[in-house]
């Protein structure tokens, strides 16, 4: 059906795009926004973030519920637009995808767990995950459901329990978070809200893929995508793959920059690679993206990585049997010829955890805290700073910490810009640096626009909500953006 | 017993004579072919051949079983991977629009290899194996059987050694062979619960409830622990050892254990104090913990999660032990010695000096097909046992495919 729709928005696209323009902006990113901020700081089943959500769509009057009362009709339809068009400007690369997918899944999460009960059965029902089990069946399994699903201790006759297919219940085996025997998972009612959010990401990756396959169509409104790209580039962050200064570093600065300007995550990967003389494929790739991000040429990259890897077990002919092919195909230069981006903050964080050997991902997530502690003592971090750091990391908020870590690095008190990227570390700190110490004054940049060499239009502070929707050609575009 | 440079000297001898006259072609052909219910199962399966000097052919693909006999014996590789069932022939990848060219089933596969418990064997190292360290391939095999069949419910695992460091397992249930690439990562993921990296002191975290296919899994490590952690590693049997297990108990008693450790007679000893100790601070877990961190299967999750991932195929010689690759039987694991398994020198040897005693066959001469003389042939040889157990494994998938087919043609005549 999708297809089918955008066909006929572009159309109406091109007429109403100021329009848009403003709902969008400033309703519904906001929105996205602040649940990926709240996310971040609260641990999202607790009720605290509940709270902080609920008040959050509130202020920004945003629909949440379906409740009757005037205005809501306007503002599901606004609600419906604004997703489609976030669909249209998210799907563009992977990264933007799985940024938008969370996003979307925490609010819709947020919105089931607010129904009453009986609206939430109705809903399975609907969806056909209504697999109720026999009371026998429930007293044989009862402790282990327990036990399986890590529920602290709930009476068992107020709970149900829904017996589904393990291949239905993905997202809960994956964390090993509810109970299997014989190929069927037993799923207390709480927990159904994860296999009904692991539908709704399916529904909601395939419209993604679809929307991609027509953008063509957008793209040939040169007036809309041009925007769209911008609307991206402001929430999720840049990708970093094309950077100004390439060529612009020598090779003999790497060792300086690492101990001056990389994130942890790197200067450990550097120094596991000069100690070593090896990385395995996870470090490569996490450390290879990020160094063509800092502008490091592929004949450097080549250079680079075949003066170290001989050093050790590898010799010349072998390096460039098996890895300059890899790396040249990094840079977009064999095989499918994808240029890949540098890994977000997110990626590392969240995928390809290490395991023996590794020395890739997140040393505020996959470092013990002990190592850690001793390892930021050893870069001569005050013992207060590195408390800070460790709360931080206890609370779950690894970027925040390596924020932290930033600043009394950089001997700034406020860093100013909210961190998410590897890069973008390295390109504040390279800031910093360059300028002298007296940028410490420098107002911050407006909230939610991290990249201040983007030229973007900082958003005004307050701004209410555009007033009506009466100006869309309303029937149709009900109609058009339903499926939302 | 010959040495790993003798064996890998032979190859270029012997191979041939392994796929003209000992390779299992009819089993292997049996069991890939899954009773030819799709349409093109075989034809579309990828098989990638390394050939002498490191040559490596990907997407190698046999319309039956003759075309794979011959084209292996023509090429005669030294090692060969199996893939994924394609959309289409992989040998006419080629000539398939980019991108309609797709992966659409394989087994669920998993591989566990010695080297990825390098920080907690204290006899070998990298590829190194012995008959001590061997019992963590015994623990994970246990372990994971047990959750594939009991959480999973898969019935047709086929459990094989990987002929160097470590075994493999094939799940071969239909179920299995369609799984998404995501679901295997997630039952990868639910299976591994030893995890990071080189940064990591604890590597395993329990919190209560403990999840009872965890549970499980603990009540088999303990069978083995020990034996073989306390015994055969001595894992506490001197300070620098047991200095690493200390760094993983709860701060406030390390001290005190440190000094009780170096009275204590022996690693049990230690190992029972350690229990005692653990009791009285908040992190009951400890000892389990450690167990694990000591015995937990370590699988490598990637080789699990591709669709596309190749692995090595099961009767497939290793180039560098020799050693043939051959199915586990579960009911004498505990016996199951990757020392004493056939190599390619030894049935080879046994393949000639078997000769003789069969001379009251007068009738096998050249009028005999060959096929035929070929299943004699490995059967007087030391590869007969595994062939048995495969066969055993393939009945056994034979005979739940049956019974499916009876219950779909019980459910039409039903009117
Ligand atoms: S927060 Fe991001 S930049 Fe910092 S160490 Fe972790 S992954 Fe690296
Ligand atoms: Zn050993």
């Amino acid at each position: 059906i999708v297809p089918y729709h955008v066909a006929e928005m572009s159309q109406s696209a091109s007429q109403n795009i100021l329009y848009f323009y403003c709902i969008l902006y400033f309703s519904c990113f906001p929105v996205l926004k602040s649940i990926e901020n709240i996310g971040v700081s609260f641990v999202k089943t607790s009720e605290q973030y509940s709270k902080k959500l609920e008040a959050e769509l509130r202020k920004q009057r945003f629909h949440f519920r379906p409740v009757r009362s005037p205005g809501v009709f306007e503002m599901r339809r606004k609600d419906h637009l604004s997703h489609f068009i976030l669909r249209l400007a998210y799907c563009q690369t992977e990264d933007l995808r799985r940024w938008f997918i969370q996003q979307e899944l925490d609010l819709f999460r947020f919105r089931f767990n607010e129904l009453p009960l009986d609206k939430q059965q109705q809903f399975l029902k609907h969806n056909d995950l209504d697999y109720n089990i026999t009371a026998e069946e429930k007293e044989a399994v009862h402790k282990n459901v327990i036990d399986g699903s890590r529920l602290s201790t709930i009476k068992m006759e107020f709970l149900l329990i829904y017996k589904i297919h393990f291949t239905d219940a993905i997202d809960l085996i994956r964390n090993r978070k509810v109970y299997l025997n014989r190929g069927y998972a037993y799923v207390p009612h709480p927990e159904i809200v994860i296999i009904v959010l692991n539908e709704f990401r399916q529904i909601l990756s395939k419209a993604l893929a679809l929307t991609k396959r027509s953008l063509p169509v957008i793209e040939s409104d040169e007036r809309l995508q041009p925007l769209l790209n911008h609307l991206s580039h402001a929430y999720v962050g840049q990708d970093y793959s094309m950077q100004k200064n390439v060529g612009k570093i020598s090779l003999e600065q790497i060792d300086g920059l690492a101990v001056k300007s990389f994130p942890l995550c790197m200067r450990q990967l550097h120094k596991a690679l000069r100690d070593n003389h090896h990385l395995r494929h996870g470090g490569r790739m996490q450390y290879g993206l990020f160094l063509k991000g800092i502008g490091v040429t592929l004949e450097q990259a080549l250079q680079f990585w075949r003066s170290e890897f001989i050093k050790g077990k590898v010799d010349a002919e072998k390096f460039d049997k098996l890895y300059s092919y890899n790396i040249r195909h990094s840079f977009g230069k064999e095989g499918k010829r994808t240029d890949y981006t540098p890994y977000s903050c997110m990626k590392i964080i969240l995928s390809n955890l290490p395991s023996q050997g590794d020395y890739h991902g997140c040393p505020f997530r996959h470092s013990d805290p002990e190592l850690l502690k001793q390892k930021l003592q050893s870069y001569k971090i005050p013992s207060a700073g590195i408390t800070q750091i460790l709360d931080l990391v206890k609370g779950m908020h690894y970027q925040l910490a390596c924020q932290k870590y930033f600043e009394l690095t950089h001997n700034v008190e406020e860093v100013g810009f909210s961190h998410s990227h590897p890069n973008q570390y390295f390109l504040e700190s390279q800031r910093l640096l360059n300028v002298g110490r007296d940028v410490k004054k420098e107002p911050s940049p407006p909230e939610g626009s991290q990249r201040s060499q983007n030229s973007q239009p900082a958003r005004p502070a307050s701004v209410s909500a555009p007033k009506s929707a009466d100006r869309l050609a309303s029937e149709e575009l009900e109609m058009i953006f339903s499926d939302g | 017993m010959a040495g790993a440079g003798d064996e890998a000297a032979v190859l270029p001898d012997l191979l041939p004579v392994y796929y003209r006259r000992l390779f299992p072609y009819p089993q292997y052909f049996r069991w890939l072919n899954y009773g030819g219910v799709r349409k093109a199962y075989f034809q579309n399966r990828e098989f990638s051949f390394t050939l002498r000097d490191d040559i490596y052919l990907r997407y190698q693909s046999f319309t039956n079983q003759q075309e794979l006999e011959k084209e292996m014996q023509k090429l005669v590789p030294y090692k060969i991977d199996i893939g994924a069932v394609y959309s289409h022939k992989p040998n006419q990848h080629n000539s398939v629009k980019a991108g309609n060219f797709q992966a659409l089933e394989k087994e669920l596969v998993f591989d566990i290899d010695m080297t990825d418990y390098d920080d907690v064997r204290n006899c070998c190292r990298a590829a190194d194996i012995c008959h001590k360290c061997w019992t963590l391939m015994t623990i994970a095999i246990r372990v994971l059987d047990r959750a594939l069949e009991e959480d999973f419910g898969f019935e047709h695992r086929l459990w094989v050694y990987s002929g160097r460091r470590g075994v493999h397992c094939w799940v071969c249930d239909d179920i299995a062979r369609k799984l998404s690439q995501t679901a295997r990562s997630a039952v990868a993921e639910y299976l591994s619960v030893v995890k990071g990296g080189e940064d990591t002191i604890k590597k395993v975290h329990l919190t209560h409830p403990i999840h009872p296919s965890i549970e499980k899994a603990i009540v088999l490590v303990k069978r083995y622990f020990r034996e073989y952690a306390l015994e055969n590693q001595d894992i506490l049997g001197s300070k620098e050892a047991w200095e690493k297990v200390l760094a993983m108990v709860p701060e406030e008693i390390r001290e005190n254990l440190q000094t009780e450790f170096i009275n204590a007679r022996n690693s049990d000893k230690r190992w029972d104090m350690l229990k005692q100790s653990v009791k009285t601070t908040k992190a009951i877990f400890t000892a389990e913990e450690i167990m694990l961190q000591y015995c937990y299967p370590r699988l490598d999750v990637n080789v699990s999660k591709g669709l596309n991932h190749l692995l090595k195929s099961p009767f497939c010689v290793h180039p560098k032990t020799g050693r043939i690759s051959v199915p586990i039987d579960l009911k004498t694991l505990d016996s199951f010695d990757p020392f004493s398994v056939p190599t390619l020198s030894s049935i080879c040897r046994e393949l000639d000096s078997n000769k003789k005693p069969e001379e009251e066959d007068v009738t096998s001469k050249e009028s005999e097909p060959e096929s035929k003389r070929r299943s004699r042939d490995y059967k007087k040889t030391s590869l007969a046992e595994p062939v048995r157990i495969f066969d055993e494994f393939l009945k056994k998938m034979e005979h739940s495919r049956k019974g499916v087919l009876l219950e779909q043609s019980d459910s039409h005549r039903d009117f």
